[in-house]
């Protein structure tokens, strides 16, 4: 059994949650001054990660609200949780960083 | 509200007051299920940490929202209220008191400047209350979460999954003799297959149909 902590309900069974895709991706503030190219780019174009990914799940069988998680995409070990509008936490920035040299 | 006339509970066609007549004198089984219809259930949203809209729940159903997740406060004889979010609750009342707490929590939370929503779902859905010594393993065959008492002890809740179906769990009481008591809220058209799997899960330790 696959368990997400959420934010406000405790432990619950992965079955309880949808997944939300990446996080931290900004709309941006003038659309109408982008190219095609930048527009596809926000819409259409995600990272493809194996590690660390931030990502976003929502608990959509229990409390419905939306939150943040960093996932190990290789293992599926959840590292951290955290709100919406939080950035992750410094441990796992660092984890991200490595993760890009090596 | 719709006129009492016409009321019909989600679960009548499956003729549950006959079957509770003929299983009235059934005993030593191991679980027994009841529809309790009409209950009214009214959402309310708000800041817990705004003292004006707790004082004007608390105004209309002499009850404060809880704070704590996962909890219900009231007495299941009369009103309670369950937490649902850290903004969202759930008032459960008795089926005659529905319209009047529906009118309080609209009337008080009707405030300048108060940012909150009232609304009325009691007839999205149904509860289904199951209660024996086997109440606890029967739920356990549908649902991943942990329902030991010592974790989901009486006066706990939990949004969760019960069968591929979403319901509201209270575990309302536990009994002298250790015996629980939950009850579960879920949407009428889902109720039929709700009870339908229940009652399948029961069997093998005695349905009596309360």
């Amino acid at each position: 059994m696959f368990l997400i902590t959420c934010p406000f309900c405790g432990e619950r069974e992965e079955t309880e949650f949808s997944y939300g895709h990446e996080a931290h991706i900004a709309r941006p503030e003038n659309p109408e001054n982008l190219s095609d190219a930048e527009w596809a780019d926000y819409l259409f174009m995600r990272k493809n990660t194996k590690g660390v990914h931030l990502e976003r799940w929502v608990h959509t069988a229990g409390c419905r609200r939306w939150f943040n998680a960093a996932r190990n995409t290789h293992t599926n070990e959840i590292l951290a949780i955290y709100k919406m509008g939080e950035q992750p936490p410094q441990e796992i920035k660092a984890m991200i960083e490595k993760g890009k040299k090596s | 509200m719709v006129d009492a006339y016409r009321l019909r509970s989600p679960l009548a066609h499956l003729g549950l007051g006959a079957r509770a007549h003929e299983d009235a004198e059934l005993s030593g089984t191991g679980v027994t299920m009841t529809e309790i219809p009409y209950r009214g259930l009214i959402n309310i949203r708000g800041d817990v940490t705004d003292k004006t809209f707790v004082d004007a729940v608390q105004k209309a159903v002499k009850l404060s929202p809880p704070v704590d997740p996962n909890t219900v406060s009231g007495k299941p004889s009369t009103t309670r209220i369950m937490w649902l979010g850290p903004d969202e609750w759930l008032v459960i009342t008795k089926p005659e008191g529905a319209e009047r707490a529906l009118n309080a929590l609209w009337k008080n939370l009707k405030v300048d400047g108060l940012h909150a929503a009232v609304t009325d779902s009691t007839h999205a859905r149904t509860c289904i209350e199951i209660s024996g010594p086997r109440a606890r393993e029967v739920l356990q065959k549908g649902c991943a979460l942990d329902l030991h008492p010592s974790v989901f002890g009486p006066g706990q809740c939990a949004q969760t999954i019960v069968s591929k179906v979403g319901v509201m769990l209270i575990h309302t009481a536990t009994a002298k003799n250790g015996d629980p008591t939950y009850e579960l809220y879920t949407l009428r058209s889902f109720s039929t297959y709700l009870w339908t799997w229940l009652e399948d899960a029961s069997q093998e330790y005695g349905l009596k149909v309360g």
